[in-house]
């Protein structure tokens, strides 16, 4: 436990750390791409879901539809939240890029 | 590229051994588990490292990517998952619902789809929780269920107080703070109860009879602590609510001992905390006065004709292509106003004008404009704007007195100079951008309503100010056809 306790400590600072450092431009993929990264709680959804149940258990099924419920929400996360972060993080462009492409008539 | 190669190197030193053994029993088995998780835990934290630039973000968003895949993948065969028909059905009704909201969602609906994306994490969390709950109790440790506890609290609260912010964002629900007397007691005590529920449960974990009432108090939590809490206060809010979906996954991982759930949920709520705070200091506000200060809905806009009173000058299209006439430099100044107006396509075609004609343009953009943090960055750059244009209020704050036109579009608060010297007044000692400085200040509004914060601005009544009253996009376009029509 203690050692559960000491990873979540370390892993905050090294956050702190590493996201002090994001540039203020880019604070709305920052979101979006965090969002996407804890939605790796879809693995524990994904055990929950799959698991062999105790035989009889009378909240088997009710746990089985709960995780299958949490498998879906913390998927479109998945899914969601790493294609909206690249879709803006397209659209960031150096000085040179964008300028080609407002003579191209610019997007839309 | 050095970076990636040494990733692609590290997979096939942990991965290489167990993926070429034959042998393929239960207990290598987890090993390959173990390994895959220590890669995604390592690939998140590239992937956050690498979004400290723009140059290096996407390659960020791949390496992510590529932990996730690793991380379900090594789930999936873990020996703990016995069925996967369910899983899989999960899986396309995921994708179902993500897909479309990453692609079709227009750029001014971010915010919006990010309230909900905490909404669905924190559900997930939340619903994970009491399954297991439901299936251990009562042989599930004190220390456990004090994680199990708050990460139920935490991820109902979210889930719920998230899709109140949605439903304020989308315009669901009115977007003004909804106030009533003794608001603050009714909440403190409604959390005290979920709490208090929350602890019976940890003395006595076969308390199922309190379970409901747990749930029922936490998801009423969310909504009341949502309520109250206005527009222009929702990037504050949208952080502090992704802190605390990630907290909710990271608790997760310690009720399943699941260390890269710890890792990933604390790198999420590190996220959010950081935000929240850079978001709070860009408003001269605590926390506490966001969430229960309901801010905007008590102040009267008292002596706008003071303020206002004959001093005014309000200017045609033609006039404003007249000052932009030999100005060297030129900053606009976007506020949420733009959003609404969608006025960020005609703004980038003024500036390409502008700077056709030599002028230098840049964007100053305060930490707090747009409902969610960075939403005005996002905005211009789909608008093909260059983030090299793109300027952080302390920086561009001590060039603003050479500024020969400020364009002022759809901002008010983040630009009133009252900040800087009425202690008195709401918005006092909040950072602001020093427009009032500029030699020149263009104001594009409909009227002189007030902003967020319901006081009047000083800044639209000075002798350098002129006010352009139109709407934003139609605004612009007169602009560029007046300096077309001049040229």
């Amino acid at each position: 436990m203690d050692i559960n306790i000491f990873v979540f400590i370390m892993a905050t600072f090294l956050g702190i750390e590493v996201i002090r450092r994001v540039s203020h431009l880019l604070h709305t993929p920052l979101m979006s791409l965090t969002n996407a990264i804890s939605a790796i709680s879809v693995v524990g959804a994904i055990i929950i879901a799959g698991q062999e149940y105790p035989a009889g258990h009378q909240y088997a099924n009710l746990a089985k539809i709960l995780g299958v419920i949490a498998v879906a929400a913390a998927f479109s996360n998945v899914v969601g939240g790493f294609m909206i972060t690249d879709r803006m993080l397209k659209m960031f462009k150096p000085e040179a890029r964008a300028k080609q492409q407002n003579e191209k008539g610019g997007q839309k | 590229m050095k970076p990636l190669l040494l990733l692609s190197t590290l997979i096939l030193v942990f991965a290489g051994p167990v993926l070429a053994s034959t042998n393929a029993g239960s207990g290598e088995q987890e090993w390959f588990v173990s390994y895959t998780y220590i890669l995604a835990a390592t690939s998140f934290i590239l992937a956050l490292k690498w979004l400290s630039h723009p140059k290096t973000a996407r390659r960020g968003v791949m390496v992510g990517e590529i932990g996730m895949l690793l991380a379900i993948v090594g789930t999936l065969i873990s020996h703990e998952v016995m069925s996967y028909t369910w899983i899989m059905i999960a899986f396309f009704i995921g994708a179902a619902i993500g897909v479309p909201l990453a692609v079709f969602m227009p750029m001014t609906a971010v915010p919006q789809r990010t309230a909900l994306s905490h909404a669905f994490g924190s559900l997930a969390a939340a619903l994970v929780g009491s399954a297991h709950y439901l299936l251990n109790t009562p042989d599930i440790s004190t220390f456990h269920m004090i994680a199990l506890v708050f990460e139920m609290l935490l991820g109902f609260l979210t889930f719920t107080g998230s899709m109140m912010a949605f439903g304020k964002l989308q315009e669901i629900l009115p977007s003004n703070p909804m106030v009533y007397k003794g608001q603050n007691f009714l909440n403190f005590t409604l959390l005290g109860l979920a709490v208090a529920s929350g602890v019976y449960m940890i003395i006595d974990p076969s308390a199922l009879w309190m379970f409901p009432i747990f749930i029922i108090l936490s998801l009423m939590f969310g909504v009341l602590l949502i309520l109250p809490i206005g527009g222009a206060d929702m990037p504050t809010v949208i952080a502090l609510l992704n802190s605390y979906a990630g907290l909710s996954a990271s608790l997760m991982g310690f009720v399943l001992d699941n260390k890269l759930l710890i890792v990933a949920g604390a790198l999420d709520g590190a996220s959010g905390l950081i935000l929240s705070i850079i978001m709070c200091k860009a408003m001269n506000r605590s926390f506490t006065n966001v969430l229960f200060g309901a801010f905007g809905a008590t102040t009267a806009a008292a002596k706008a004709d003071d303020v206002y009173g004959g001093k005014v000058k309000s200017v045609s299209a033609e006039d404003v292509a007249m000052m932009f006439e030999g100005a060297q430099r030129v900053v606009f100044i976007p506020g949420y106003g733009m959003a609404v107006a969608q006025a960020q396509f005609a703004v980038r075609d003024l500036a390409n004008l502008l700077q056709a004609k030599g002028t230098s343009v840049e964007y100053a953009i305060h930490p707090v404009a747009g409902r969610m943090p960075g939403h005005m960055n996002v905005l211009l750059a789909e608008a093909s704007v260059p983030y090299d244009e793109m300027i952080e209020m302390d920086d561009i704050n001590p060039t603003m007195p050479q500024v020969d036109v400020a364009v002022i579009i759809g901002a008010n608060d983040t630009v009133n100079p009252i900040a800087r010297t009425d202690p008195s007044s709401p918005i006092a000692g909040m950072p602001i951008i020093d427009a009032d400085k500029a030699r020149n200040v263009v104001v594009i509004k409909r009227s002189l309503s007030p902003g967020f914060a319901g006081i009047p601005n000083p800044l639209f009544a000075m002798p350098n100010t002129v006010m352009f009253f139109a709407d934003g996009k139609k605004a612009i376009m007169d602009l560029i056809a007046a300096i077309k029509a001049a040229a």
